[in-house]
């Protein structure tokens, strides 16, 4: 986290997705995030980076591991951190997202962290305000920083991302964290892998520049990584699969599974994981699993983001 | 337990995938077809011979649609009932509907099935499971499973899945595991309290209608959603000229799309139901003459490509009751080869063509051995008489249930024995 790298290094107000950003910029903010890394894990964490900035987080889904990924992010950088509690706000009351932004505006934040359930609100919420915005998950769409934190967490513990084979399972339909992903591990080299059931791969995702497949077996065949995705309840009994037993039968990963791919494979997973269902708990809590990791690698790299952000700022 | 090889000599060998129709014998060893042909003339050391003198030897029939009672409805039908009507109509092996109690939607009752076929019948049982949970057209089933345990094909029986997005999650998913859709295409709030088919002979009969257009519309929403798909989809019981047109259509592009009908439709139109005869109330319903002839027509000529007995066994009460309130469906598997040989009698299609249709096609679209006049195929065969007079007395029926629209006819053409794996499991004394 020197001072050293040029801002031009990222030379953008926002951070809305990973669609946008070059390798270049990718790699770069990955090699701010190791270095956060590093400073993680002193036990002085603080710095004074966006010493005088005021951060607001603002979390229209509910969200424990994002938000305070951020919030321990602002704050070890030395931000002013607000979390806009949704549930209890004027939003409830039936206030619009612009009048909200508006609202906020008025406020003079330098940063605003948001997290919204429809596709593109972040990117609205964006143009009506004056300072920098932070995509923490929009919609099906995008989740910029999981896709960060897991590129990191793949070349610290992979050495590298190009060429590698990565595999994405299970519910890429509704997921933002999969679209993410695959701009990003592409970019960067990787060959990406989509498997699931058809209900719960997108339309024309074979054009995403992706292999698609429908068995676990196939997929998984010589895969480096092994990105389990989540799958919402309310999707798993006859909407878009019969049932929980059925889904864990085919998708589940489980050691059988697992099995099937490179002997040193890794396995991901942005949770909250539903054990038993995507996932098996001795493939979760195995010697093969990252799921931890991915955690600690979250706040580095929103550290990183956010600093990236914050050297763009006017100093008004 | 190896039985004697049986030679089958003197027959004339229906090969509904050659077309043809000639003299030959046909040799059975070990359940299997081990040789057959026109110069098979010497029974090897052991063998039994039998002379069938002349008599059509053909592919037993393959039935993709019968309803037998199991688990549930006992008292309408069972396997072990159902199967044996099967055999004496010539039928080898049959499909069961899911619309039981509970309804076949789960693997344990698929695995159930099995089990009980394998020890009360006499023919080959098959299951078929239910696309959406409890036949409520909401929530698929698990499809993927249910075809590990053994379910052949996949339909809510009857009952018409109305909501689109349902059946389009359906159809996608099925497509991973190869599962083919059997899908009743009758929209339920078009057709209505409908109880025949809509038109001039139910208004005079004061009876409500449903018409074509409740099944031409579904099916048309259902090419569509194949060829968004490209899953394999088979339309159950098709019964007019419109919908033969949306077939044609949806074969012309290639799509995986298949389509057949009841022998009911085959044999009789709306006018059969007379005086209100509740033998002739079926879904979907008899329609008119020129639709039936349509229908022999397509036969003919391969667009429609399997003919189903629909048997749907209905107790007495279902049946004797007003026309309107009385239950659907008409007992047909032990009948529908001579049904069937009325339409040969009739100059609509030959033999080969109608072996075709009642089992060469469904065992493929099924994936089931069979169907064939073939060395190395189960020896699932039908010895029959195509010009042997008879007038059926319901009473005979093997069937539980008496529901025949064919009693009292006059039909030409009889079983005299059927072998399921070169075993006699009907013979006409």
């Amino acid at each position: 986290m020197t001072a050293t790298a040029p801002t031009s290094q990222f030379a953008h107000r926002h951070l809305l997705g990973i669609e946008g950003l070059s390798p270049f910029e990718m790699t770069a903010l990955l090699d701010m995030a190791d270095e956060a890394v590093e400073l993680n894990r002193q036990v002085e964490k603080r710095r004074t980076t966006l010493t005088g900035r005021t951060q607001i987080n603002l979390f229209f889904e509910n969200s424990t591991r994002t938000q305070s990924s951020f919030e321990i992010a602002g704050k070890r950088l030395g931000a002013d951190v607000m979390n806009m509690a949704v549930g209890s706000s004027s939003i409830k009351k039936g206030e619009t997202l612009l009048d909200t932004a508006a609202t906020l505006n008025a406020m003079h934040p330098d940063l605003i962290v948001v997290r919204h359930h429809a596709a593109g609100a972040v990117h609205l919420l964006a143009r009506k305000v004056d300072c920098s915005v932070v995509n923490a998950g929009d919609g099906a769409h995008e989740h910029p920083t999981q896709a960060l934190l897991d590129g990191l967490t793949i070349r610290r513990n992979k050495g590298r991302i190009q060429g590698l084979i990565v595999a994405i399972c299970g519910d890429v339909l509704h997921s933002r964290v999969a679209r993410s992903n695959i701009i990003l591990l592409q970019a960067l080299g990787a060959r990406v892998r989509v498997i699931g059931p058809s209900t719960l791969l997108p339309r024309g995702i074979d054009r995403f520049g992706v292999e698609v497949f429908r068995d676990m077996r196939e997929g998984l065949k010589d895969a480096d990584i092994v990105m389990m995705l989540r799958l919402q309840l309310e999707r798993m009994n006859g909407s878009f699969v019969p049932s929980v037993r059925e889904y864990f039968h085919f998708y589940g990963l489980d050691a059988e599974k697992l099995s099937w791919a490179k002997p040193d494979a890794l396995v991901m997973h942005p949770g909250p994981m539903n054990r038993g269902v995507e996932i098996d708990s001795a493939v979760a809590d195995g010697a093969q699993s990252l799921i931890r990791e991915q955690v600690e690698m979250g706040v580095a790299v929103r550290m990183a983001v956010l600093e990236a952000l914050a050297r763009n700022l006017p100093n008004r | 337990m190896t039985s004697r090889p049986l030679l089958i000599a003197n027959a004339t060998l229906v090969d509904p995938v050659a077309g043809s129709e000639a003299r030959g014998s046909l040799l059975i060893k070990d359940g299997l077809i081990a040789d057959l042909g026109p110069n098979l003339n010497t029974a090897p050391d052991g063998a039994e011979t039998l002379d069938a003198r002349g008599k059509v030897l053909a592919p037993g029939l393959v039935d993709a649609r019968a309803f037998l009672g199991e688990p549930g409805s006992e008292h309408r039908e069972s396997i072990a009932s159902g199967s044996q009507a099967a055999a004496a109509g010539g039928v080898t092996t049959v499909v069961c509907t899911p619309e039981t109690n509970p309804a076949i939607d789960d693997p344990a009752i698929v695995d159930y099935l099995i089990r009980r076929a394998r020890d009360t019948a006499v023919v080959n049982v098959h299951t078929a499971a239910a696309i959406t949970k409890g036949l409520r057209g909401e929530e698929m089933t698990e499809i993927g499973l249910l075809k590990q345990a053994g379910a052949v094909c996949f339909t809510d029986g009857a009952k018409t899945i109305s909501n689109a997005r349902v059946f389009l999650r359906a159809l996608t998913y099925a497509r991973d595991y190869g599962a083919l859709i059997v899908h009743h295409t009758e929209d339920p709030n078009l057709a209505g309290n409908g109880v025949m088919n809509s038109g001039e002979y139910a208004s005079r009969l004061g009876l409500g209608g449903r018409p074509i257009e409740a099944e031409t519309i579904v099916l048309e929403r259902d090419a569509r959603l194949v060829r968004m798909t490209g899953s394999r989809y088979h339309a159950a019981i098709i019964t007019n000229r419109d919908s033969l047109e949306i077939a044609r259509r949806a074969k012309d592009q290639g799509l995986p799309f298949s389509c057949g009908t009841s022998i009911n439709h085959l044999s009789f139109n709306e006018t059969d139901i007379g005086d209100y005869r509740t033998y002739f109330k079926l879904a979907p319903p008899l329609r008119s003459e020129e639709e039936r002839l349509a229908l022999a027509e397509a036969l003919a000529d391969g667009l429609i490509d399997i003919v189903v007995s629909d048997h749907n066994p209905q107790d007495v009460e279902q049946k004797r009751q007003p026309f309107a309130e009385a239950g659907d469906g008409a007992l047909g598997i032990e009948t529908m080869l001579s049904a069937g040989l009325r339409l040969v009698h009739a100059g609509h299609l030959g033999l080969p063509k109608l072996f075709r249709a009642m089992s060469t096609r469904p065992a493929e679209l099924l994936g089931l051995p069979g169907g064939r006049l073939e060395k190395g195929q189960p020896a699932d065969l039908v010895l029959f008489d195509p010009d042997e007079p008879w007038v059926l007395d319901k009473k005979t029926l093997r069937s539980k249930s008496k529901n025949t629209p064919f009693d009292e006819a006059r039909l030409q053409g009889r079983v005299f024995r059927t072998f399921v794996a070169g075993k006699t499991v009907y013979e006409y004394a």
